[in-house]
């Protein structure tokens, strides 16, 4: 059987020694279009996070109701973390085609498993006494989840949306098969041109790794600032 | 034609079910899993010795914790393109050398994680009991330390083997092997028509990732010592 892609790689010609691993130049060049992948990347790890928080407060708040819809929630989203990202790619891409929606429902169901956890876990932590207490008040259930049982669980559901926050980062790399970029364009165009060019490919894993970096320590500032309280009873 | 008969011819072209053709789904499944075994073989040999010995002398907390965060934050596609390249470069053997190191890099991080949590949570008076009774500090390491954090060193193991499989179907792209991979990166590359073969080759990467977390959590359950089932199922009794 034929294998184009297999056949293109393998005939690469290598200039030996011939480019230098890093070109600033080709980074001034190319400042625009980064900027247009850095842009994209973040619309899908953001779009997928949020698509993942929706989906995960629901399965909590349910998780929460009943024991048993826990335990299947988390063997369901325990056996969708299994899949792997490309397969989850495979399997969407007959049906929705090269899509941003093939690129973000993989990665928005990655994020559940953590999500749902640490969101139950979160609530669970909530004292009884203070819940107790804004019932006396008269807070409505549905108040005294958003105003209550969310804001205490905090800390331990922003714990969970940083990891989540970071796999997806690295993770949409790979939607560059989908022909949805991102900053894994960069790193599949190094080999794409006749002569492999390491720039573009230190340069979509560096700003991978820099962007992880700068969402995770966002998020833990918009955690210590969300939770003023948690500070006072330190100090 | 639809996706369905597309799939369905896919799988019924000839050599498709040989164990030595490479076109063989049988054949592409021993590459893949002996690819992700060996790697997860190379990477605890690298990883568990001096986490073992970090965690018995309570020293590099900060490099534990800070390895699982760069391996998160590390593109896994990334690296193996770069591997890739730098291979080629060299004049390596680029179907081998490239994938195997990025592949180790990435079963690293949790190895090393989860070893040194293990030995770290196993008691301090366990560890005077077994100095009282005369061990040695290597024979502390190898029988206490290590079969009680041995629970914990599988979870890592089980991590890191799945995140293993994903990427070998990933390391397809540049890779002449692949595994299973690359049936989808070879139908991604003839476009509308090779949907069949993505979505088989889809399926059988899932089927096997599947099929490999079964079989880590039944390992998980025979080879935990038996005092720790014991003493587990006694926390549960006595809460």
């Amino acid at each position: 059987m034929k294998r184009p892609y297999a056949g293109r790689v393998d005939h690469y010609v290598l200039a030996d020694g011939g480019r230098p691993l890093f070109e600033w130049r080709w980074v001034q060049r190319n400042a625009d279009v980064i900027a247009l992948r850095l842009g994209e990347h973040l619309s899908l790890t953001a779009t997928a996070l949020a698509i993942g928080l929706v989906v995960s407060v629901l399965l909590a708040v349910l998780s929460l109701r009943w024991r048993w819809f826990y335990s299947l929630t988390l063997a369901g989203a325990g056996a969708l973390y299994v899949i792997p990202s490309l397969g989850a790619f495979a399997l969407l891409v007959p049906f929705f085609g090269l899509s941003f929606a093939t690129a973000v429902i993989p990665l928005a169901t990655y994020t559940l498993l953590i999500l749902v956890r640490n969101i139950v876990t979160g609530i669970q932590q909530v004292p009884g006494e203070v819940r107790e207490a804004a019932l006396g008040m008269g807070f409505t259930r549905l108040r005294l989840l958003l105003r209550v049982e969310l804001p205490l669980a905090l800390p331990v559901v922003i714990a969970g949306l940083r990891v989540a926050a970071v796999t997806t980062i690295g993770l949409v790399t790979v939607t560059s098969m989908l022909g949805m970029g991102g900053l894994g364009f960069f790193i599949r165009q190094g080999i794409q041109t006749t002569t492999p060019n390491p720039t573009p490919i230190i340069v979509g894993i560096g700003l991978s790794i820099v962007l992880a970096v700068v969402v995770d320590l966002l998020l833990w500032v918009s955690e210590r600032a969300l939770t003023p309280w948690a500070r006072k009873v330190r100090g | 034609m639809n996706i369905g008969d597309q799939a369905w011819q896919w799988l019924n072209q000839p050599d498709r079910w040989s164990w030595t053709d490479p076109a063989g789904i049988p054949y592409r499944t021993v590459e893949h899993l002996s690819f992700s075994s060996l790697s997860l073989v190379v990477a605890a040999v690298l990883a568990i010795p001096p986490a073992l010995w970090l965690g018995h002398h309570r020293r590099g907390a900060l490099l534990a914790g800070s390895l699982v965060n760069a391996g998160r934050a590390i593109p896994s596609f990334g690296l193996i393109i770069l591997c890739w390249y730098l291979a080629s470069r060299w004049e390596l053997n680029t179907s081998f050398w490239p994938l195997l190191v990025a592949l180790v890099a990435l079963a690293l991080p949790p190895l090393f994680a989860n070893t040194y949590a293990g030995v770290i949570s196993v008691g301090a008076d366990t560890v005077d009991a077994a100095r009282g009774t005369g061990h040695t500090e290597a024979q502390i390491m190898l029988r206490i330390e290590l079969p009680l954090a041995l629970p914990v060193i599988l979870a890592g193991a089980r991590v890191a083997f799945l995140q293993l499989v994903a990427t070998v179907a990933i390391g397809a792209i540049v890779n002449d092997g692949g595994g299973l991979g690359r049936y989808i990166v070879d139908g991604f590359a003839e476009g509308a028509g090779g949907y069949g073969e993505i979505l088989d080759g889809g399926i059988a990467v899932i089927v096997l990732a599947l099929a490999c977390e079964g079989v880590f959590s039944l390992i998980t359950r025979f080879a935990v010592p038996k005092g720790l089932t014991i003493a587990a199922a006694a926390r549960a009794r006595t809460p």
